[in-house]
Parts: C-alpha cells; structure tokens; sequence
C-alpha cells in the first residue's frame, strides 16, 4: 500500500526572543491511507510544530529542512498558492479550541460551505445542501435549524462537531486533530473522540492525532509517537508501548498520571526537574537531565534509535537497564 | 458537630439572562438549586461535574463572591453573608482561593513579592518588612526560593507560577482553600508535582481544602469525600473509593464511563 504520508528528518528552527530553538531536530514517521498515528508529549515537545510544519503555518521565519511527501508530493518546496490547494482540501484540520476556530460573525451554513464553494467550485445552494448532510453525519442535532445559527449559540461539543464538519467537507485524505478534545468535558470528549474514530474508519482517511493525554491515545490510535524536546524518543504500536514502556520519560509520564483507584494521599511519581527550554536543550539525549539511569555517554550524542520488538523503536542507550 | 469548618445549606443561586424577547420575562437560570454539605477541619471535598453543573457558582458562593438566592454559607459557625463589610473582609484570611489558569490569575506587571503579599497587605496592614518576610516563608513553602520575589510572572513555567498562586492562598495562614481546576491547565508531570504538593501542604499545615474538578482521579487521589453536582443538584455524595467504584447514580456512571484510558486498555501498574 503506497504510503499517504512520509515524513524524513524533519528539522524545524524558529526564531525566539533569545535566538534561534530548534524545535523539532529529526522527525521521521509515515502513515498510510485509514492509519492512525498519535503525537504525544508535553507543551514545547514539538508535537504541535509537527503539525503546522505537515501544513505549511509555521511562524514567519522558521527553518525548515528534511521531507514532507503527501500523496507523492513535497510539501516543504510547494508555491503557498499549491499548498493552499491541498489545505483543508485533502488534509483536514480540527484545533483545540473551537470557539477560536470558528468565526464568531458568521453562521455555520457559511463556514462549512467555505471550503466547498472554494475548492469544489459548489454553488451557494449546493454548499448549503453539502453543509446540512455534514451536519448531519457528525450528528449535530437539529441539523437543519443550526444552519444559520452562530457559534455563541452553540455549546462546546456542539461547536466542535461543526469544525469536525469543516474538516470533513472536502473529503480528506488525512485528518490531523490537534488536541480537539482538551476543552471539552469528558462526557462530550468520549462522543466526540468516537465520532472522529468512526469517521475516519468510514472514509478511510488516515488521523493524526496530538495529544497529551494517554488515555485518549489508548482508546483512539494504533500507533503512536512520544515526543520530548523536539524528537521522537519512543514510537510503535499503541499496545506495545503501554506494554513495554521503554523509554525513562514514557514511564515518567505514564507513572505521574493521576489514576483511579489510587489510595487517597498517594503521592505520585514525579519526573524530576522541568523541561527545558528548546534553546537550552543538551547535545545529546534531551532528556539526560532528569533521567535515572543516565551515563556520560548519554550526554555525547543523541542516541540512535534501537529496536525494543518488531516496530517498536526507541531512543534510549540504557532502555534494557530498567 | 464542632469540627465543621464549612457548611453549605440549602444553597440556591438563580441568575437571570438577558432578554430574549422585548416583552417577555428574562430567563431565569437555576446554577444551583439546594446544594448541602459539611466540609470537616483539615479534609478535603472533592466537587466533580461538567460545565454548567454549578461548580464554579458553588466555589464563588463559599468565597463570597456572590451571595446566594437562598441558604446559607456557614464559615466556622459564622454566616458569610450576614458579616459588615469590614468583618467579611477580616474573615476572608481565613479561606483564599487558587485558580485554574496560572497564566491569567498573576498579574503580568507585577513582581511576585506584590502578588503573593497582596492579600497580607490588604487584610492587616502589614508592614513592608514582614509583608517580604511572610512571602518568602510561603514560596519556602511551595518549593521556590525567596530570590524569586523579584522576578515578574514570564520568568516561570506553568508549574512554578500554580505555585506562585499557591503560595499567595497560604500567606494569611487560611483554614480553606478553595482550589477550582487547580491542575486542569498543567502537564502531566507538572500536575503531579503540583497535586503532591497540595498534600504535603495539607499534612503540614492542616489546610481543609474544597478542590473542584473535572478529573475523576485527581479527586480520587486527594478528596476524602466526593459530590457530584448535575445541573446545580448532588445526585451522589460518598467515600470516593465507594463512589468511584460502585457509582449508583446513572449520572455518575457516564462520567466514569468515559473516562479515557478507563476501558482497560492501559494496564495498571
């Protein structure tokens, strides 16, 4: 099966108040067609440049080198006014925040038909017609008489299936999903994170989904990458990780994780220290400093990727040692 | 019972909406309609439900931000709402509050030693030297050290500016805290830190806290008792272990239903 997305070494350097950060240094993933891949890690772990870098809406100034190949082509070297061809045509997006995502001074009707008046040339009558069946498969209830309703008029959940409805409108080949859940209450975060489950099932597209949170990546993706200062330190099979959580941070992160049934007054395994900043992160492995089980030639260089199982990589040097 | 610290009875609090026709009754929203409970001396209350269950209406009548449409909010035996503005104000030393957002809850301009001595400040007076004395023992307490009162909020990650707040809810040395969301806007290793943090602070200071959350395990680990709020109603009240484990009410058990991570597939370690 042709693969959907490639992406090789993928290297992005902003411009920061005190310079220049690189903030993703080496980024390799690929996905097929009806794939699903989630990004996981903390804020300023490169998860969410990952996906602006996919699209091409990193902030003005940013470097980037290495590949992105979407359905054959490269993304890293097309004209804007190709990219925007391919944008919200092919690759749907749906943000975090739908209140900010949405235009509050327009109506659904009109945000939704957007994309479809542009890159399918539909007439106003059939966007509308198009807006109201997609209303209708990401079961916004009374469809028909949101149309011309405003987000203020909308609740989260509600408001969030209308930018699932935009992401679908053109048919994407790949879904990226960019924290769409985190604003929404729990209840709605299940329905919702169902409902993008099952839509991609439908149509086949792939999903690339970020997150921070690992209980959503259990329940939603089949493979997933853990990301911590600006690289891949862990990638596989969803269940093979949780399986065999190889990498020290991996383990960090899963062990801080509040979880039910803990005795009242527990105290939670912490990670010691903070993230670094990415201007200030170490030549070798990022994350040496707050590891247990660091060396001197953890610091040297960062490390190669090693095989844990078929598909499950990780880079760590002293990953068999816990 | 003597050792209640605080006690809700029969809170209601309506809000009206704004019109919707010209001539038409503004809407009227009941956000809590007879909510009770007793929060003992140094436990903790854990308040969980969605958006627009009435949770931050309840944290903002406990604070006496507002008062309620009817019911009372019993503070040591004393009703808030029946205390002269100079004796609520007094009082206030005794619950403060720490919010979810630790980037919109510090004042950008402000250097930390303003912020977390601003309540001292305010309720008693009290003099530069020991304004700066109580706020460096209370970023001692949080784990910063007294070197960061002259920094501004910028200069700390989310983590350390929670602690920031945490550390302006302890100066006056209060009985309650009434933390709302306090770790929702973190990252998981950071909340960890933070929700050990509020423990120790607990055992060390006795401090009773009123925590509300939409996060069934953050309440679970630090709550000895837990409501669960629909609509401005408990529909459940228990042991969390009891609660979490054989919720009865239908409401209850959606909320765990969904929780993620929580249909197995994450082994527990």
């Amino acid at each position: 099966m042709p693969e959907l997305l490639t992406v090789t070494d993928l290297r992005v350097t902003l411009n920061t108040a005190r310079g220049q950060a690189d903030a993703l240094r080496g980024v390799s993933f690929s996905m097929a067609r009806g794939d699903t891949l989630g990004l996981i890690g903390e804020s300023g772990c490169g998860k969410s440049i990952t996906a602006l870098a996919l699209m091409g809406l990193l902030p003005e100034g940013a470097k980037v080198s290495g590949s992105i190949v979407f359905d054959g082509q490269p993304m890293t070297t097309l004209a804007e006014a190709q990219l925007c061809r391919i944008r919200g045509n092919r690759i749907g997006m749906v943000f975090q925040e739908p209140m900010t995502a949405l235009n509050p001074l327009h109506t659904v009707a009109r945000q939704i038909g957007e994309s479809l008046r542009l890159h399918k040339g539909l007439s106003g009558a059939a966007a509308r017609a198009e807006a109201l069946r997609l209303l209708e498969r990401v079961r916004l209830p009374q469809a028909a008489q949101r149309l011309d309703a405003h987000p203020h008029q909308l609740s989260g959940g509600q408001r969030q299936r209308v930018v699932i409805a935009i992401a679908l409108a053109c048919g994407p080949d790949l879904l990226v999903a960019d924290e769409p859940t985190t604003a929404l209450d729990v209840t709605i975060q299940r329905e919702v994170l169902d409902l993008i489950a099952e839509l991609v099932r439908e149509d086949g597209m792939g999903l690339l989904l970020i997150s921070h949170d690992l209980g959503v990546m259990a329940d939603t993706v089949q493979r997933m990458l853990v990301m911590y200062g600006g690289t891949v330190v862990e990638s596989g099979p969803t269940a093979a990780i949780f399986a065999r959580l190889a990498h020290p941070y991996s383990r960090g992160l899963f062990a801080a994780r509040p979880r039910l049934g803990l005795a009242r007054g527990t105290r939670l395994a912490t990670i010691p220290g903070r993230v670094p900043e990415l201007i200030d992160l170490p030549p070798g492995c990022p994350f040496a400093d707050r590891c247990q089980l660091v060396i001197d030639e953890c610091r040297r260089a960062p490390p190669p990727p090693q095989i844990v199982s078929a598909g499950h990589e990780v880079r760590c040097i002293r990953w068999d040692q816990a | 019972m003597s050792d209640a610290l605080l006690q809700a009875v029969d809170l209601h609090k309506h809000y009206r909406l704004p019109r919707e026709q010209l001539l038409a009754a503004r809407p009227l929203v009941q956000a809590l309609a007879g909510v009770s409970f007793t929060l003992r001396r140094g436990r903790s209350l854990g308040i969980v439900g969605e958006s627009g269950s009435g949770k931050s209406t309840l944290a903002r009548l406990v604070m006496a931000l507002e008062a309620p449409t009817a019911g009372q909010v019993l503070f040591d035996g004393q009703d808030l709402n029946r205390l002269a503005p100079g004796a609520l104000r007094r009082a206030r030393a005794g619950f403060q509050m720490v919010f979810q957002d630790p980037y919109g809850s510090l004042d950008p301009r402000r250097r930390v030693l303003q912020t977390v001595a601003e309540p001292l400040a305010v309720l008693h007076g009290a003099s530069r030297a020991e304004q700066r004395e109580r706020a460096a023992e209370a970023l001692d307490a949080v784990g910063l050290r007294s070197a960061d009162l002259d920094k501004y909020p910028h200069e700390f990650s989310g983590g350390q500016r929670q602690r920031i707040a945490i550390a302006r809810a302890l100066i006056t040395r209060p009985r309650l805290i009434v933390a709302d969301e306090p770790v929702s806007a973190l990252d998981v290793s950071v909340q960890a830190q933070v929700l050990n943090l509020m423990q120790d602070l607990q055992d060390r200071f006795e401090v009773t806290y009123l925590f509300i959350s939409h996060d069934l395990a953050v309440v679970d680990l630090v709550c000895d008792e837990v409501i669960v709020l629909q609509q401005g109603r408990i529909v459940e009240q228990g042991h969390p272990d009891q609660l979490f484990h054989q919720p009865q009410h239908p409401y209850t058990q959606r909320l765990l239903a969904a929780v993620p991570g929580n249909a197995g597939r994450i082994a527990p370690t």
